[in-house]
């Protein structure tokens, strides 16, 4: 180890190796069988549960825990996987804090909800280990339909479509399929490989051709899929991120937080990613989140968030703004860049103005303060790019016949994994019986 | 997927979960959203003689006993038969089967014991193109004080005689349902087997004071100040209906009569264990009352997920699997030894196991200093309480010690079987010699 958290600029190799393997390992372990029966077993089976209502996949909550309870976890990874294929990544990643487990009748009662995330994560788990895909195809339809993005929202629609007997042929820019499950998901969130593990579970039900490396406008435009095939799924995503529209922030040191998180991902050996001394993150999402705490994970000495408006507004959730904090991240709220300083080419520190929120918008004030910066990592927000002939800020394709959209692209996104899986499902659905309806 | 279809004296259902007979079947409002939620058959709410109908009480009717967590293991209640009208009854059973004839519709009778009364209902129903009837000889409250439910069902020669009358001017096909307030559950199903019955269902629900209002000082629940035995169901009836089922499956003289296993069933699990033991199907009643129809959801899947792990195709080779190995306790192997053995990785050092050993009987469980519990074989008889009282499953099991092995606690090898009625302490072993 030559490097340590106090090493001025941007280096690698800040922590001992044993250091890596413990930060970037599952953050909450799976349940073992007790303490998913004890979980379980707290679950009241509410009537029109308010938690299943919650879920944007509206899986069957309470019949899953009761099958889990009643120890049949197979069927009960059924049940999640019947309403949302990627059950496995969203009891991961989902905000279950502000959704199924913030409505939980017990959260209400007595604080404490139903474990639904984990439990979820308990029944998919344990069928994907044993190698079982649960679903078997319909007869061959011959339609084929091409889905574009292989993140998802373009996952879920490519199984439901093949579950169905459609062939898909799904294609994405990426060298991996898996969207932001693959590239713009915190490492410890989905350690082991396992975005790539349940891509390659997914794609056992047969029909599903993958097509990487495949970029739409590049290699392919919508107007030949459209002749090509029998219906388009556009699951593209926001290929674009916001400027900061600061002074400086072309100056070396300053990246988006998207890409340092993706780099991150794909890289076996963290020892080997090199993070600043002293990191400041702009913005108030997951995403600024996932970069902070994983700077801290890497070695970085100072970390802190600072988000232009209230913490309130901050659409990262209570719970991972909690886990920010208890890795050591500072998070600063009302402040909003204002320059970001260099000193020898590379970034030294950054300005802030504090702000205020009011009826008439964002108020910057006189008042001004200075972080020392030697890595700025934007996290502002992403955009749509666009396919030609259209436009964003979200994809409309209402107007184009035997084309769907879903996900982060769509009008319904709402940067959830979680929704997108719904959106893709729901489309998937539409295009059958768009399909099925031309050949009666 | 395991076929879950099951053929129930030549009546047919998708699945073996039947609603029985009580308040979630007295309506075609509630049947026909239970036949939307899956449930393969519904044995609709008792219906009287024609007349004005029975009344019920207006204040509570059910009381309850509850588990941890205020889960309701015991319900019991004191409504009545059907309190609505006869003909509209009639008119919705039509209407209900008319659109679900895929599934079981059964309806369930009570009438004074008259041949005349019965004679009389079953005429009724006739045109209502159901599968099959249930004699309701089960009610152990409200009506038996009137001669009728479980009036009749404790008195063999009743059940035979009225059986004979729905057999004689009946093509339908009988169930008749038998009340566990009774001492020897046997000789009720044989009166309804001489008497031409083509099942028994069981078990009905049993007298029961839930508990007693400490302040006013009347058992619950209580109207007006007064309270009155209820039927008992739920849960907590489990073991005592499995007993009577497997009596009846493995009894000479009602061998072979198809059963409706009913009592408690809240689980898949809990229903392959009546079918183990040889119930056709089962019913269930409180599990619905307190979680609401879509449990049988679970029901479904976990049957047929537990038929597919154990390769068995069709409901058939489930049903009376056990009652094989249901014997008296005379004829268990006495050389049969098991020691418990803990899982120290499993547990969690409550203690429990200790408490329970130490204080009953056996002192066969050590306890250190950093509490590590360990079972001590030279004490352990094997009672099974360590692993009853545990609270983590699987943590302590009982291990069968191969034969030939050493017996620590009585220095003897195990040996082959042998049980108490050749054993050397048994008086009438000696009395024969």
């Amino acid at each position: 180890m030559s490097n340590t958290p106090l090493t001025p600029g941007i280096v690698s190799g800040r922590l001992v190796a044993e250091a890596y393997a413990h930060n970037f390992d599952d953050l909450e372990p799976v349940l073992d069988g007790h303490e998913a029966h004890v979980a379980a077993d707290r679950c009241y089976f509410c009537h029109d549960a308010p938690c299943m209502t919650a879920c944007p996949t509206s899986i069957d909550i309470p019949l899953f825990i009761r099958q889990i309870a009643t120890g049949t976890p197979e069927a009960a990874a059924k049940t999640i996987w019947d309403q949302n294929i990627l059950g496995g990544m969203c009891a991961r990643v989902c905000p279950t804090e502000q959704l199924c487990e913030e409505v939980c009748v017990r959260e209400v009662a007595e604080g404490k909800p139903v474990e639904i995330g984990r439990l979820q994560r308990f029944a998919t788990d344990r069928v994907m280990a044993a190698g079982v895909h649960p679903f078997t195809r319909a007869a061959p339809t011959g339609k084929r339909v091409a889905v574009v993005g292989a993140g998802p929202a373009g996952l879920a629609a490519a199984h439901r479509l093949a579950l169905h007997g459609h062939d898909v042929v799904m294609m994405d820019r990426r060298e991996k399929p898996g969207g932001l499950n693959e590239y713009g998901i915190a490492s410890y969130k989905a350690p082991h490989d396992f975005a790539q593990a349940e891509v390659e579970w997914l794609l056992k039900i047969g029909g599903i051709t993958v097509q990487t490396g495949v970029e739409l406008g590049r290699d392919v435009t919508l107007d030949g899929l459209r002749a090509e095939y029998d219906a388009v799924f556009l699951g593209i995503g926001l290929g674009g991120v916001n400027a900061l529209r600061a002074a400086g922030e072309d100056i070396a040191g300053v990246r988006d937080a998207v890409d340092f998180i993706a780099e991150l991902r794909q890289q076996p050996d963290k020892a080997k990613l090199a993070i600043g001394r002293d990191v400041v993150v702009i913005g108030g999402g997951m995403t600024a989140v996932d970069a902070a705490v994983q700077s801290r994970l890497l070695g970085a000495q100072n970390v802190t968030i600072v988000y232009r408006r209230g913490q309130e507004k901050m659409s990262a959730s209570v719970h991972e703004q909690d886990h920010a904090q208890q890795v050591g991240v500072r998070i600063i709220c009302n402040a909003a860049p204002v320059e970001v300083i260099g000193k020898g080419g590379k970034v030294s520190a950054v300005e802030f103005a504090y702000t205020q929120d009011g009826p008439e918008g964002l108020k910057l004030l006189d008042d001004t303060f200075t972080l020392a910066a030697d890595q700025v990592f934007k996290a502002i927000g992403q955009t749509l790019v666009a396919p030609e002939g259209m436009a964003g800020p979200k994809l409309d394709v209402q107007p184009l016949a035997r084309v769907w959209a879903g996900g982060d692209c769509a009008q319904g996104g709402e940067d959830l994994t979680v929704t997108a899986v719904a959106e893709g499902r729901d489309a998937a659905e539409a295009i059958h019986i768009n399909l099925m309806g031309a050949v009666r | 997927m395991a076929d879950l279809t099951t053929n129930f004296i030549g009546i047919k259902s998708p699945n073996p979960f039947w609603l029985a007979s009580a308040p979630p079947t007295d309506k075609e409002y509630n049947v026909r959203r239970a036949f939307e939620a899956g449930w393969g058959g519904v044995v609709w709410k008792t219906l009287g003689s024609e007349g004005p109908p029975v009344v019920n009480v207006n204040g509570p009717r059910y009381g309850a006993v509850w588990g941890a967590d205020r889960r309701l293991l015991g319900l019991n209640n004191i409504e009545l038969i059907t309190d609505r009208p006869l003909e509209v009854n009639l008119r919705e059973i039509k209407s209900v089967k008319r659109d679900y004839k895929d599934r079981a519709l059964i309806i369930s009778l009570m009438v004074p014991c008259d041949e005349e009364s019965w004679k009389d209902i079953l005429k009724r129903i006739e045109d209502t193109e159901a599968d099959g009837v249930e004699l309701n000889f089960g009610c152990p409250h409200g009506m038996a004080e009137r001669g009728m439910g479980s009036a009749v069902g404790q008195v063999p020669e009743y059940i035979e005689m009225v059986t004979r009358w729905v057999k004689q001017h009946s093509r339908m096909p009988c169930i008749v349902k038998l009340t566990p307030n009774i001492s020897d559950i046997r000789k009720p199903a044989e009166a309804a087997k001489r008497g031409g019955a083509d099942a028994v269902s069981l078990i009905n629900t049993i007298n029961s004071i839930t508990s007693v209002n400490l302040d006013s000082f009347a058992p619950e629940p209580m109207i007006d100040g007064k309270g009155t035995h209820g039927g008992y169901c739920g849960p907590a009836v489990k073991p005592i209906a499995l007993n009577m089922v497997a009596e009846i499956a493995r009894s000479m003289e009602t061998r072979g009569l198809p059963i409706s296993g009913i009592g408690g069933v809240t689980t898949w699990r809990d229903a392959a264990e009546f079918m183990a033991l040889g119930a056709g199907n089962v019913q269930v009643c409180t599990a619905a009352m307190t979680y609401g129809f879509k449990i049988v959801q679970e029901m479904i899947s976990g049957l047929s997920q537990y038929m597919d792990e154990k390769g068995m195709v069709s409901t058939a080779e489930l049903v009376g699997r056990a009652v094989p190995n249901v014997t008296d306790w005379q004829f268990l192997n006495l050389n049969a030894v098991s020691k418990a053995k803990i899982d120290q990785d499993a547990c969690i050092s409550c203690g429990r196991c200790y408490a329970a050993c130490e204080d009953t009987s056996h002192q066969a469980i050590s306890m250190s200093e950093d509490r590590v519990f360990e079972v001590m074989d030279d004490e352990c008889v094997a009672c099974n309480l360590c692993v009853n009282v545990c609270p983590v499953e699987g943590c302590i099991t009982m291990e069968e010690l191969p034969k030939g092995a050493v017996d620590a606690r009585t220095g003897k090898k195990v040996g082959d079987y042998a049980n108490w009625t050749t054993h050397p302490n048994n008086p009438s072993v000696a009395a024969a010699e």
